[in-house]
């Protein structure tokens, strides 16, 4: 299996430092860097996220990383806020997103759910896939967010929350999971390994 | 048409699938866990990253790190602890305990946390909510408020529970979710330490009137105390000592009960 160096998109607002953590306990080697230049020789990308739609755009703005990100052809990973700017756009302050899987991010709610969604919650598996090998389809990972993409063709993986979302997705190259992988335990950390060793 | 909402109802209960919580919770001083009874007389409790790697193992869905060392060389210590503990276990975990400003709250995120747990400077100074909310996010903020009952109602003590504030909880309550709280972690003081069961009406009233996730606390002596705080007390998450750190309960044994009366946790 190859195992070429991940590079970890460092854009000001992603738990750098949990992924990392992450990536060692998988003796994985890897690398972080905001910049453009050096994260083209990575083999891997992944772009963690925390906060929000609006500012995530900004910052890979700031960091002139938006047209590059369209034109990658390793395999991406995009987690939480990472996924979601794979979309179009986002209703989250009505934000511009890369635009590589087509549709909207839109904010959870309804009546008797709590947002943001917090906690552990169960993915649902609907397509096969080398991220989600060996996982069983409702397996428990750990949300933290208040938007979400509604299911469509390159949905993998959906939750349920006050509605069906998409909670993991796959076009081409890129990959996304709504979940924090590097916060969800020993089948978290699975999910990683499959994105090293498989995608 | 009364038919129709309760099949709306059921169905929304059904669709919605998220967990409720098991959080241990690990006292520390000086880098040992330690836990009190009613917040003095503390015994040791053994080495925090172990015991943080244990729980994990057994199921539990969160952690949280209460700090109450005085000094600031215990201070110090705790850094290096969030971050042994960030290395070892892949669960989410908060920090809480004098921390006062937002550097403090940098700082420990940045070591490794997911969320910080703000009590005394949040009431002290109630814009400092506002300002780490706008900073990390309201999902990394948790506000702690330690209750006490006196003859008016329930009131918020601060400083380790040593200093009454006279402030209403409710009251409190409301304005710190407006203010930016992304969960609330209420300890009934009256209940800490003594295995009685939680205050089912304190966590009910706070349930009733904010929107933002409540974890229960202190009391906690069987696995029906902890059904109950979920059930009558709607709480979202249970947090828990000194069942846990003396093996009294496993977190195994607890899941299995609680999902035997339909509460959904992950097993």
């Amino acid at each position: 299996m190859s195992q070429g160096k991940v590079g970890i998109i460092d854009y000001g607002v992603g738990n750098i430092r949990s992924v990392s953590n992450a990536l060692k306990r998988l003796g994985a080697s890897f690398f972080v860097s905001s910049k453009a230049d050096e994260l083209r020789h990575a083999e891997r990308l992944i772009l963690p996220g925390v906060g929000e739609a609006r500012s995530a755009m900004e910052s890979l703005d700031r960091g002139g990383l938006v047209d590059w990100l369209r034109t990658i052809n390793v395999p991406f990973l995009g987690i939480c806020i990472g996924m979601q700017i794979l979309f179009e756009r986002s209703t989250e302050r009505d934000t511009p997103c890369l635009g590589i899987i087509p549709g909207m991010v839109t904010r959870l709610d309804g009546p008797q759910i709590k947002v943001p969604h917090m906690g552990w919650n169960r993915v649902f598996l609907s397509r096969e896939g080398p991220l989600m090998n060996g996982i069983p389809s409702g397996e428990y990972f750990y949300f933290v967010h208040s938007y979400a993409a509604s299911p469509n063709e390159y949905t993998i993986g959906r939750t349920e929350y006050g509605r069906s979302f998409a909670s993991v997705v796959q076009q081409s190259n890129y990959y996304g999971v709504q979940f924090h992988v590097e916060k969800s335990g020993p089948v978290g950390l699975r999910v990683l390994q499959n994105f090293v060793e498989r995608c | 048409m009364k038919f129709d909402d309760d099949c709306k109802t059921i169905f929304i209960q059904e669709k919605s699938m998220l967990t409720k919580r098991i959080i241990p919770c690990l006292d520390v001083q000086n880098g040992r866990t330690v836990k009190g009874t009613k917040f003095v007389d503390l015994r040791d409790a053994g080495d925090p990253v172990e015991l943080a790697a244990r729980y994990s193992d057994e199921g539990a869905d969160e952690l949280v790190f209460l700090d109450i060392s005085a000094s600031q060389e215990g201070r110090s210590t705790l850094l290096r602890l969030v971050e042994r503990v960030a290395e070892t276990i892949q669960i989410p975990f908060t920090v809480g305990g004098g921390i006062g400003n937002v550097k403090d709250v940098m700082r420990v995120l940045d070591a490794g946390a997911d969320k910080v747990s703000l009590n005394t400077a949040a009431l002290r100074q109630p814009d400092f909510l506002d300002v780490c909310a706008q900073s990390v996010g309201s999902q990394s903020i948790v506000v702690a408020i330690d209750a006490k009952c006196d003859t008016e109602g329930w009131k918020v003590w601060v400083k380790g529970g040593s200093e009454p504030t006279g402030r209403d909880v409710l009251a409190w309550a409301q304005e710190a979710v407006a203010r930016g709280a992304g969960e609330l972690l209420v300890t009934s003081m009256d209940r800490d330490g003594t295995k009685e069961g939680y205050d089912i009406n304190l966590l009910r009233s706070i349930s009733n009137t904010v929107s933002v996730p409540l974890i229960a606390s202190g009391g906690a002596g069987t696995k029906e105390h902890i059904l109950r705080a979920m059930t009558e007390g709607k709480a979202d998450a249970v947090l828990a000592a000194s069942i846990f750190h003396y093996r009294e309960i496993s977190i195994y044994d607890l899941k299995r009960y609680l999902h035997e009366n339909n509460i959904p946790v992950r097993v």
